[in-house]
């Protein structure tokens, strides 16, 4: 168990630079999520604290030691990849054996170990199969038990479901944050998953381009983003961003309003006609274009009204629910 | 092509690469640096020393009558070595590719005699093409036809055609079945219904979309009778009658080990040096594209 | 459907023509061979009052025997165990030599690696048929003559075997080796443990091939073994024919010849999707 520290971490390849100083302090037993887009370097960041990366220069902390220069087995850490990178000829329990096996664990406690972590993933009945002979979601518990026999102070995942189909990632999200919380590792994840960083993180990181734009518990990322981009990533359908004009005001950037926010309302501000309504069952999307042409979507409850394709509607909100960003796309 | 993974070191790799490193410079490169070096000299008669002639030596071989002919033979044998091996097996793929069943257990009867040895497949044609004992020569007298490969230069070169044709047929017939059946069923289904009947369907579709597979054995063929058929000339006619199936390889064996004339040979050597250069960059520059750097 | 020619599958006549025409191609292929192994049942003054018969006789077992034992310069159980030095020598040597390398092409960076990459790919165009007399005198320089290590050392580089175990390893995930670094292992660890156990169907499909190469050997025996008792069993063959007008032990000559097609053979035939993979995958 340890604490993470990330300071003014930077990667370039080359002369591309791929992380443009990121910061992150990590409590003991915490779960952070790192999400963004294909590209943002979360994966990057990930690997450098795995010791996969060299950095190119900050400072990566584990516990209370600089690691940069450390080898990925001298961090205390264990890493769950994304296409679990079991290794194909060894049985699930060698899969498992292989680093206490390098680290001149007793024969014993290897046992001891590789059961109880088979117990925890039910993994007990496939010990001797080879990693072909298993389902994807018992490939990713075997690699989840790898990184569990090692103690490690930190498990590192990238991207640990995205192979999985919907179904049983909703199942293996369930089972990674109550193993967490069990084992009381910190836990640094990265995911493309807008769900799964809400659902896992304690707190989550949100990387554009490099950079961190925020940090915070999910619930305040998504209630106060701090830039136009986290505030049009976290949340599903995205927020809406308006031009102060639309709506009569004066002053550049932007005004995003969540579609959960927005209601079809008489009296509401904005006028648009309606483009299209998927309804989900539970609620309805309703798409329409504003005058200046910009699309909206307004989420509502299926109890409510659907309006018919091209009626001219209005839409309404409540004051708190907009949200200011200048020309630069930061919270103003 | 590059790995993102890489170890740490410089020791240890380049410890892994010595042993090769070290074998291919003391018996490929310096040998075919001495090649090089032998052929701008020529020995004097007791071998004491060695006198400089520049290019010599090139200039002698090409002006030899005997060296031409040898570019011609190894020409001609090439030729008709590629030509009898891939056809026969190209016939032998085709009819075997056209059964839905049975056409592994014909491989399986096809394939084997890869594993004869150029030198053996020799012997064998030779036995059965003696001028007095072979049986083939028996019945091909009965016949009222005299074979003599011995004397005769144009049976002679057919056989040692034949026979390094013989042993080839199991390689290329593999890859043309290989290169057959990844052809799409459909495609072939799709002109049936068009229409195109067999000869056709060939012609116009199966033959086509064959040739990256032709055109690769075309030149593994060339090469490997250029080289690897010295066995067959070698136990059948050692380069007789009158150097009529003298190919070029024979050439550097028959002037540098049988006649102990190094400078020729060495000349000769760094010229195939050059032959085998040039396929070995067509081979990969049109063949083997997986070699990125 | 009624068959106008234009069908994908023969039926029928068809289908028996096809099959008349593979059957015509395997006894062309097989007839020398039948040929050979019937010489070696018979008798030589059966084979030496053409025509020699075209079914086996009853002269095997003192053919082979005598083969064997005593051959003609040498015991062919002697070349044969030469050979099978020399062809498990080769295969053995290439393979390992060549795992090596191409694991520190692939997996490290280091000084002159794109250099030594193209010295490898250069012996390519270096077969040992263009460089014969000065690699004898190498190897005779060496006093490596009627020896195995002459046999085999000139020919286990090689750049084929080097590319193929290049691209497999290009071809296994990165994730593996990160893992494995992970997991605290150390490029030799993860070359033994993971790497090796993963290649191994490459591997025995490359020992098959190179076997074949190894055992079919001629011209460089030739060369270098003088002693008919290091001689290889395919050019010992040819020096079992007498010079001059004297009339060849065909028998013997001919069971030799057997005895010289018997070990590839079997390696073919009884490895034949490693053979066919090696083959494919070392000729692409």
């Amino acid at each position: 168990m340890a604490t993470v520290s990330l300071q003014d971490i930077r990667k370039s390849f080359g002369k591309t630079d791929v992380i443009h100083g990121v910061d992150i302090d990590i409590a003991d037993g915490e779960f952070i999520v790192i999400v963004g887009p294909s590209g943002c370097g979360k994966s990057t960041l990930l690997r450098m604290v795995a010791g996969l990366e060299t950095v190119t220069s900050g400072e990566v902390r584990i516990g209370d030691r600089r690691v940069n220069e450390a080898e990925p087995m001298a961090r205390d850490i264990a890493m769950v990849f994304q296409n679990y990178a079991l290794y194909p000829h060894m049985s699930v329990f060698d899969n498992m054996a292989y680093g206490l096996k390098i680290a001149k664990t007793p024969k014993s406690e290897i046992e001891a170990r590789v059961a109880q972590a088979a117990k925890m993933l039910q993994l007990e009945p496939y010990l001797q199969r080879k990693p072909r002979e298993l389902s994807g979601g018992q490939r990713q518990r075997v690699a989840m038990g790898r990184a569990i026999v090692r103690k490690p102070a930190v498990f590192l995942f990238d991207e640990p479901l995205s192979n999985l189909d919907a179904k049983l990632r909703v199942q293996m999200r369930l089972e990674i944050k109550a193993l967490q919380r069990e084992l009381g590792v910190t836990a640094l994840y990265v995911t493309h998953d807008q769900v799964e960083a809400m659902t896992l993180a304690d707190r989550m990181v949100v990387m554009n381009g490099g950079v961190a734009d925020q940090v915070g518990a999910p619930l305040e990322v998504y209630g106060n983003p701090q830039t136009t981009f986290v505030a049009g990533f976290i949340g599903s359908p995205p927020t809406n961003f308006l031009s102060p004009a639309l709506l009569g005001q004066q002053g550049d950037g932007q005004i995003g309003i969540r579609p959960e926010h927005m209601a079809i309302d008489p009296e509401g501000a904005l006028q648009g006609t309606v483009a299209y309504a998927e309804a989900l069952g539970a609620e309805t999307l309703v798409h329409l274009r504003a005058a200046d042409g910009t699309q909206v979507t307004v989420r509502q409850d299926a109890a409510h009204a659907i309006p018919a394709e091209g009626s001219a509607i209005r839409v309404g909100w409540q004051d708190g629910a907009m949200m200011r960003f200048d020309a630069a796309g930061r919270r103003v | 092509m590059e790995k993102r993974v890489t170890f740490k070191g410089i020791w240890l790799p380049l410890l892994l690469v010595l042993p090769q490193i070290v074998i291919t410079a003391v018996f490929f490169f310096y040998p075919a640096g001495q090649a090089i070096w032998q052929s701008l000299f020529i020995p004097d008669p007791f071998g004491l020393s060695m006198q400089w002639v520049g290019l010599g030596n090139f200039e002698y071989l090409l002006g030899d009558r005997y060296y031409r002919a040898s570019f011609v033979t190894t020409a001609i044998f090439s030729i008709l070595v590629t030509v009898v091996s891939m056809g026969v097996a190209l016939y032998l793929a085709v009819l075997a590719d056209r059964l839905i069943k049975g056409s592994g257990t014909y491989r399986t009867l096809l394939i084997w005699p890869y594993a004869v040895a150029p030198a053996v497949a020799g012997v064998l044609w030779l036995f059965m093409f003696n001028t007095r004992v072979g049986v083939v020569t028996w019945y091909l007298g009965q016949l009222g036809y005299d074979w003599n490969h011995v004397l005769n230069e144009g049976e002679a070169m057919g056989l040692v055609v034949v026979a390094s044709a013989w042993g080839r047929i199991s390689y290329n017939f593999l890859f043309f079945l290989a290169g057959l059946q990844a052809i799409p069923r459909s495609v072939i289904e799709a002109a049936a219904i068009d229409g195109a009947h067999f000869w056709t369907r060939f012609r116009t579709i199966v033959w086509p979309l064959l040739s990256p597979t032709t055109f690769f054995l075309l030149v593994v063929n060339i090469i490997y009778a250029f080289f690897e058929t010295f066995g067959v000339i070698h136990t059948i006619t050692s380069g007789g009658p009158q150097q009529a199936t003298t190919i070029l390889v024979y050439k550097v064996y028959a002037d540098g080990f049988v006649g102990q004339d190094l400078g020729s040979s060495a000349a000769q050597s760094v010229i195939l040096l050059f032959v085998v250069s040039i396929l070995t960059v067509i081979q990969f520059k049109y063949i083997e594209r997986r070699v990125h750097y | 459907m009624a068959d106008r020619g234009g069908m994908v599958e023969r039926r029928g006549a068809g289908l028996w023509l096809t099959h008349l025409g593979l059957i015509l191609g395997v006894a062309f292929i097989a007839f020398p061979i039948w040929l050979a192994f019937v010489a070696s049942t018979v008798s030589q003054p059966e084979i030496v009052r053409p025509p020699m018969p075209l079914l086996p006789g009853d002269q095997m077992w003192e053919n082979y025997s005598k083969a064997l034992t005593s051959g003609v310069n040498a015991p062919v159980a002697l070349m044969l165990a030469n050979s099978m030095v020399m062809a498990i020598g080769i295969s053995l040597g290439k393979i390992a030599i060549s795992l090596l390398s191409a694991f520190a092409i692939v997996y490290f960076r280091f000084p002159f690696r794109r250099v030594f990459f193209w010295l490898i790919f250069l012996t390519l165009m270096l077969p040992v048929e263009v460089r014969i007399v000065p690699t004898y005198e190498v190897i005779a320089n060496f006093g490596m003559l009627n020896s195995y290590s002459g046999l085999i050392l000139p020919l286990v580089a090689s750049a084929t075997a080097t590319f193929l175990f290049r691209q497999f390893f290009m071809t296994v995930p990165d994730e593996l080796a990160e893992a494995a670094r992970v997991d605290g292992a150390g490029p030799m660890r993860f070359f033994f443990d993971i790497l090796l156990p993963m290649s191994r169907t490459n591997i025995a499909a490359l020992f098959v091939i190179l076997f074949i190469y190894g055992w079919n050997q001629y011209l460089w025996p030739l060369l270098i073994t003088t002693d008919p008792s290091m001689n290889t069993i395919v050019m010992g063959i040819k020096q079992m024919f007498p010079s001059g007008d004297d009339i060849a032990d065909w028998p013997v000559i001919m069971a030799t010849s057997i005895l010289a097609m018997i070990p590839p053979v079997l390696v073919v035939i009884g490895m034949q999707k490693l053979f066919i993979r090696g083959l494919v995958e070392s000729e692409k």
